[in-house]
């Protein structure tokens, strides 16, 4: 490939569009940006549908490779990560039917949708309560009002990933696409062909579990509240 | 908490995530309103939710997982050297 003048980008800011258009030049850098701007999201949406991150790994760089051959017929009809995200599935999905094929495998996706529910039901009276049935027994130990610095101490952040990597992988690739990284939900429906209701509650079950965990930390020593 | 409201804070509790996207049918959106306007625990509790949706976007640098970039960069390099995307240069 002849060296050409690389247009001059940041590539740290630039958006996608930017991007595509340096990466079809053959700059190193863009793709640089690409890679740490996506891969971490692949990597877990990679694992909803095989079993291990050695072979996670294997599907994210297949789908560098694939989106790297395929650029020139790229026409960005669709969102650059939309058509990264479903080459990346795409893969994913074939490399999970062939390990299913050779390795007793039960799919991921098996009982997260019945995974209990969003607080634990001890915590409600009963139904046959005669005066309050399915109220709060106690309520929730009150921390709403924390400010905002509190939210962003390190062992706050800590105690989220921990929770966020606890999760099924399905709710785990829904809530880093929706609340970290800010998809609209058509996008993580699209990307995971997932239905709005599905999407919608593996998202719920996945925040419920990190406002237990918060309210778990700050119960634990009230003075943090 | 009175004993007439017709949702349950067991069953609010399931539908804060909808109930925050205004995804809800407006009368069980109606219901829902109605419920928090007489229990101070529910109120606590999808605020609670909310700054836990805020909390999760401040975590995003400890969540991102760098993927081992060498790899993919042998990946560039290979197809840069084969020609990279011959139509357009």
């Amino acid at each position: 490939m002849p060296e050409i003048a690389m247009p001059l980008i940041d590539p740290a800011r630039a958006d996608d569009e930017e991007l595509l258009d340096a990466l079809r030049l053959g700059d190193e850098r863009a793709y640089v940006a690409l890679v740490r701007r996506y891969g971490g999201l692949m990597q877990r949406v990679a694992l909803n549908y095989v079993r291990t991150p050695a072979v996670a790994e294997e599907v994210v760089q297949e789908t560098w490779c694939a989106v790297l051959t395929g650029l020139e017929r790229f026409e960005g009809r669709a969102a650059l990560k939309t058509w990264l995200f479903r080459i990346l599935t795409n893969r994913a999905k074939t490399r999970g039917q062939r390990e299913a094929r050779t390795v007793p495998f039960s799919s991921l996706a098996g009982d997260e949708e019945g995974d209990g529910p969003s607080v634990d039901p001890d915590r409600f009276l009963p139904a046959d309560h005669p005066h309050w049935p399915g109220h709060w027994a106690a309520g929730p130990t009150q921390w709403s009002a924390v400010p905002h610095e509190r939210l962003l101490a390190r062992e706050v952040r800590s105690r989220i990933r921990c929770a966020i990597d606890g999760l099924p992988e399905r709710q785990q690739a829904v809530i880093v696409m929706r609340d970290v990284e800010g998809w609209p939900p058509e996008e993580v429906c699209e990307v995971l062909a997932l239905s709005e209701g599905n999407q919608r509650v593996l998202l719920h079950r996945a925040r419920s579990r990190v406002r237990a965990e918060l309210e778990r930390y700050f119960a634990d020593e009230p003075e943090r509240v | 908490m009175t004993q007439d409201l017709d949702l349950s804070c067991k069953e609010l509790v399931e539908l804060v995530t909808a109930y925050v996207e205004g995804a809800l049918p407006t009368d069980e959106r109606n219901r829902f309103d109605a419920h928090l306007t007489q229990c101070p625990d529910c109120v606590e509790y999808v605020a609670q939710f909310c700054r836990t949706i805020a909390a999760i976007g401040l975590a995003a640098p400890e969540l991102e997982r760098t993927p081992p970039v060498t790899g993919l960069l042998r990946v560039f390099r290979d197809w840069k050297r084969v020609g990279g995307n011959e139509g357009v240069l």
